[in-house]
């Protein structure tokens, strides 16, 4: 039971992921109408589920990065395995609710921010809570960039930088080399080339981020004895996971695709295809190299580049600086949440407390749900102008303009 | 310590590859857009737009590295998910 709800939350935690990360892919395709809104977000779930598949690699010491509950061939250490390995399990689960958590919030807010450092910050919270300190990972042996500080922080300070740099350099040669093209043709050629960028970055998400779901599931399987392969990922689990960061995918977060492709810079198509390719290069070229990074670092970084790239573009700071706050803050928000969890299923002890941690889940994001439909954002007005927040109408003063019929039209 | 002097190596290799593909290949790519804007002259380009044989042919040769680039980008995502070990 304990095992199924694990599993269940980290499919959860698989769907917000996918759908958190659209606008990572589709965000500039969508702004500049390369694609039609709900066409991208197919492509990119199809892609992002030929990617899951595409990741034979056996990713099972995807918590080795940050916690101490594995040994280094993936294994779980021994002393979690006395009762079945629910000291384990309830770690796990603690860490996945505290990463859905936030993601759903930041979601809920418009914000892109990194799932995996969500995910890493609730597993981070839960082991101090369960665990103490030393359970944590925080520096590694010094022979390679590992632990808290190695494999999230630093990444996360620099890959957007690197990011940010290499799509300025894109776009303003792009710009340069095509003054003088008539409109009309740049615009349509350079969406053909963001289509196809935009394509490289969502397959690549598919074969990085499913995996560290898949490396969870399969840790909790090995923990209470239904798997023992620590070279293999059940094949069940891989489609589970591929089915639901693609599920996540083709839901699309409408919020943070339209603070990516309208909120941050007013992208045009030359713009969004330096981008891409920068995003899809540095996100290549790390994963290649064996550099940690955030998909959504890469991509934010990409944009505004995009931006400061463009004579003329104006990135619009008040958002970029909101977003940088909330990427500061992912890792400890979502360990607070991870380590109440675990207080809480620990106090409580056993199933019981294991369902109420479920149910807590559960209430959360039914509410940051129905919270979001009083103001929602989906495939039909994520392209509206963005008017910043001290310019825009009341509430109370929309919904009793807005026509009912209109109303439940945006609604659908 | 050792872990900021490892991210910064490793920043720099990414930085590098970063600009060589990510920033290169637009470039490449703006190329072929404009070879095609290189049009025959006249009142042609303005009603209709017939571009150039030797537009058409730098555009060719421009799109078809920049496919060829995204074609081992997808070799590069296929095998390393594979586990096989590629040199570049």
């Amino acid at each position: 039971m304990t095992l199924t709800l694990v599993v269940i939350t980290a499919l959860v935690f698989d769907f917000t992921n996918g759908f958190h990360d659209t606008g990572n892919a589709m965000a500039t395709s969508i702004a500049t109408k390369a694609l039609p809104p709900r066409t991208a977000v197919a492509l990119s779930a199809v892609l992002n589920l030929v990617g899951a598949f595409l990741s034979v690699q056996v990713a099972l010491t995807v918590t080795n990065a940050v916690i101490n509950i594995q040994d280094a061939n993936g294994a779980p250490r021994a002393e979690f395995l006395n009762d079945g390995g629910q000291a384990l399990l309830l770690i796990v689960l603690a860490g996945l609710v505290g990463g859905v958590v936030w993601n759903l919030l930041t979601w809920l807010l418009g914000l892109p921010s990194s799932s995996s450092h969500a995910l890493f910050g609730g597993l981070i919270g839960a082991a101090i809570a369960g665990l103490g300190v030393q359970g944590v990972k925080w520096v590694g042996d010094g022979t390679t960039l590992d632990g808290v500080v190695g494999k999230v922080i630093l990444p996360g300070l620099v890959s957007p930088v690197i990011a940010l740099v290499v799509a300025t350099v894109g776009t303003s040669m792009v710009y340069r080399i095509t003054r003088g093209v008539a409109e009309k043709y740049r615009n349509s050629g350079f969406r053909w080339g963001q289509i196809g960028s935009a394509s490289l970055v969502s397959l690549a998400h598919g074969t990085n981020d499913a995996q560290k779901t898949m490396g969870v599931i399969t840790l909790a399987l090995i923990a209470t004895g239904h798997w023992t392969d620590l070279t293999a990922v059940p094949f069940w689990v891989k489609v589970a996971c591929a089915v639901a960061i693609a599920a996540g995918t083709y839901i699309g977060g409408w919020r943070i695709i339209r603070t990516l492709g309208k909120g941050l810079v007013e992208i045009a198509a030359p713009q969004g295809m330096a981008a891409e390719a920068s995003s899809a290069a540095v996100i290549l070229a790390s994963s290649h190299l064996g550099f940690a990074l955030s998909t959504t670092h890469v991509a934010t970084g990409s944009i505004l580049g995009s931006g400061l790239g463009r004579r003329g573009s104006r990135v619009n700071w008040k958002v970029a600086t909101r977003m940088l706050l909330a990427w500061a803050i992912t890792l400890p928000a979502a360990g607070l949440v991870g380590a109440a969890m675990w207080l809480i299923g620990h106090t409580l002890g056993g199933l019981f407390g294991t369902i109420v941690v479920f149910t807590i889940l559960v209430v959360a994001a039914a509410f940051m749900y129905w919270y979001s439909r009083k103001n929602p954002v989906d495939s039909k007005n994520v392209n509206d102008d963005w008017i910043p927040e001290d310019l825009r109408p009341p509430r109370d003063l929309v919904s009793a303009t807005a026509s009912p019929g209109k109303r439940k039209g945006a609604a659908a | 310590m050792n872990n900021i002097v490892l991210a910064l190596e490793g920043a720099w290799h990414v930085l590098v590859v970063g600009l060589i593909l990510g920033a290169g290949l637009p470039i490449i790519f703006a190329l072929g857009i404009r070879s095609l804007s290189y049009g025959v002259g006249g009142a042609a380009d303005i009603e209709t737009h017939e571009p150039h044989l030797l537009g058409k042919v730098m555009a060719g040769l421009c799109f078809a590295i920049v496919i060829a680039a995204v074609i081992a980008g997808v070799g590069a995502i296929v095998a390393s998910g594979f586990g096989w070990e590629i040199g570049f």
